[in-house]
């Protein structure tokens, strides 16, 4: 059993806990550490990539304790992905705060640390329960992230997001405690096992149990009727938080393709393949009322907030077919869609530092000192953010609406992918033109670019999908093998339970009277 | 037992949604509460209800399942920092917005459906 499973959360916890024991004012040294820590963590993601590449399950059982009673750790490629994601996300948001976003309050760092820990932690686990916790050390981590810096905007969304988060967590519990009720474990291999062999009597209260889940996990990816906290509580977090939160969303979005391959899957015996009904109708409905709220933003960062969701019905509609082409089309698309829309909250918060009092509002105001370097980097940004070619959206929508079977479901994803492309794509035409052209005359604002500040934006809003395309064949062969793998979910069982010794009797006989 | 136990978890339930569902922070809070509760006693109810039976292995004849105990108690742990946590960014809400109600409006510009 190797130990390097458990560095990813161990690694961030551990700097956190460091960072929250300085004094406030060594913050040059807190920058440092943390910085550090993170750029660790992608040597330690790629590691984990390489060990996970050959197919097997990394399975790490936590104190020794052996499954299906204790909590364990899994590594296979879909989790290995999502923890380089993590990592290639985190680096330029901690580089960009370190520039002085990280100065208006105090833990900035610590609270990014703890972050990065419930991240990784949600995509490591094999265990529901610990999902739920590793669920919370992040939520609350990123409720103090988004009310960092302060301010009305800010205390008013948090509110929101606290308070519907809060909820969420409740009805998590209650999905629980029903699983944990009728099959008598929370262990994600061995309820694979029992949710496939339920009986007919066990049915009704499974079903409920796996739509509650759908509820909220659908609450954290931002999914139809769930999205209205998003907007708001996007735009009103600083840059730095914003971007890190791009993957917030995407923890929902793995823990659907998660919770829906493995436990209610193909496989499930009555309840295969339970969300699939909603899950459909649900993302097409989300990616266009996404593309429609990008319509109608009225600043930049509202703008990417919508982006955001319109990438979570794209991705959810693709989840929810169950062919391992458009999951590997979907997972690329994830790599893609996390960075640029990443690189964007980063890119609008420098077009806001930069356009004084007028802000990333879509109104006519003074022409900006840095118009060139920052209209191209957008440009670029609105480019692989809308799919067009040559960058990594391109790439991604492609294989997407290749990979739909013909029939009724390719007319429906192929109009609504389309259209709301075509949508999005009016959307950024109109931001650029509100932005960068439509000046007054009054004397140009803004003041020296930061490079260190330009430099995270560039990676993540230029380079990233420049690599993604360049490189689009590996990245696909790689997440192939992982759609393959999530759709096998018996490796993923034998791995986990192992060949199992006889259950003790006495743990037999407890709890069932 | 099992109705009796079941009805009161429906009716904190339905307490705490109808508090949720109010537009002032301080019955949204308490309901927030109230749901904790209700849901912390229904993971407890899913170790099966039972009179003396200690949460042990290794004894002779009927034990309870200790798992749910040991849900609960990380639940109740997790769910009072949560409600610290909202209860201090409700007030902080209140003095920043000047106004206690969800959506951070004035009491005199409610447009309609505000709880009042």
């Amino acid at each position: 059993m190797s130990h390097w499973i458990i560095l990813p959360i161990v690694l961030p916890l551990l700097s956190g806990l460091l960072l929250l024991m300085g004094r406030s004012s060594a913050l040059l040294r807190k920058r440092l550490l943390s910085l550090l820590s993170t750029l660790m963590l992608l040597p330690l993601a790629l590691y984990l990539l390489y060990l996970s590449s050959d197919g097997d399950y990394q399975v790490y059982a936590l104190g020794n304790w052996a499954a299906p009673y204790g909590i364990v750790l899994v590594l296979d490629r879909l989790a290995a992905l999502m923890l380089v994601l993590t990592a290639l996300l985190a680096l330029p948001a901690v580089w960009y705060a370190s520039r002085g976003d990280d100065a208006r309050g105090r833990h900035f760092h610590a609270l990014f640390q703890f972050q990065l820990m419930g991240l990784n932690g949600a995509f490591l686990t094999g265990d529901l329960f610990n999902l739920f916790v590793f669920f919370e050390v992040l939520l609350i981590a990123s409720y103090a992230l988004l009310l960092f810096g302060g301010g009305r905007a800010r205390s008013r969304a948090g509110l929101h997001y606290v308070l519907l988060n809060l909820a969420g967590s409740s009805l998590f519990l209650i999905a629980l405690g029903v699983l944990y009720g009728v099959t008598g474990t929370l262990n994600m291999a061995d309820l694979a096992g029992k949710v496939a062999a339920a009986e007919a009597s066990e049915a009704g209260l499974l079903h409920a149990a796996a739509l509650l889940l759908l509820l909220v996990f659908a609450l954290k990816a931002a999914l139809l009727p769930l999205y209205f906290w998003l907007p708001t509580a996007y735009s009103a977090a600083s840059a730095p938080v914003a971007a890190l939160f791009a993957i917030m969303t995407k923890v929902g979005v793995y823990a659907i393709v998660r919770v829906y391959t493995l436990i209610f899957g193909a496989q499930a015996g009555l309840l295969a393949n339970v969300a699939d009904g909603w899950l459909w109708p649900l993302a097409l409905a989300t990616l266009l009322l996404g593309a429609i709220g990008a319509l109608a933003a009225g600043k930049l960062r509202t703008l990417v907030a919508y982006l955001v969701i319109v990438s979570v019905g794209m991705l959810l509609a693709a989840v929810s077919l169950h062919t391992p082409e458009a999951l590997a089309g979907a997972l690329y698309y994830l790599l893609h869609t996390t960075l640029v829309s990443g690189g964007l909250f980063l890119l609008a918060g420098l077009i806001r530092h930069h356009r004084g009092p007028a802000g990333d509002h879509f109104i006519t105001a003074a022409r900006m000192l840095q118009q060139p370097p920052l209209g191209i980097l957008f440009f670029i940004g609105a480019v692989a953010v809308a799919g067009l070619p040559p960058l990594s959206g391109f790439v991604g929508k492609l294989v997407l609406l290749t990979a739909v079977p013909a029939g009724e479901q390719q007319a429906w994803f192929w109009a609504v992918v389309l259209g709301s492309g075509l949508i999005t794509i009016v959307a950024l035409s109109r931001a650029g033109s509100r932005l960068f052209w439509k000046t007054d005359e009054s004397t140009p604002a803004g003041h020296r670019l930061d490079p260190w500040q330009l430099a995270p934006t560039l990676l993540l809003v230029a380079v990233a999908p420049l690599l993604l395309s360049l490189f689009a064949r590996p990245v696909m062969e790689y997440t192939g093998a992982a759609a393959a793998q999530l759709l096998v979910p018996e490796g993923y069982v034998a791995a986990v339970l192992g060949s199992e010794a006889p259950l003790p009797a006495t743990i037999l006989q407890g709890g069932v009277q | 037992m099992e109705l009796l136990v079941s009805l009161l978890i429906g009716l904190m339930v339905a307490c705490g949604v109808y508090l949720l569902l109010r537009a002032r922070t301080f019955p949204v809070v308490m309901g927030l509460i109230m749901l904790s509760y209700a849901v912390n006693l229904f993971l407890f109810a899913m170790g099966r209800l039972g009179a003396e039976l200690p949460a042990l292995v290794g004894l002779q004849g009927q034990t309870s399942d200790p798992v749910p105990q040991a849900l609960v108690l990380t639940a109740i742990v997790i769910g009072f920092a949560m409600t610290a946590f909202a209860v201090t960014l409700a007030l902080r809400a209140n003095s920043e917005l000047d106004s206690d109600h969800v959506d951070g409006v004035a009491d005199g510009d409610e447009t309609g459906g505000g709880g009042q």
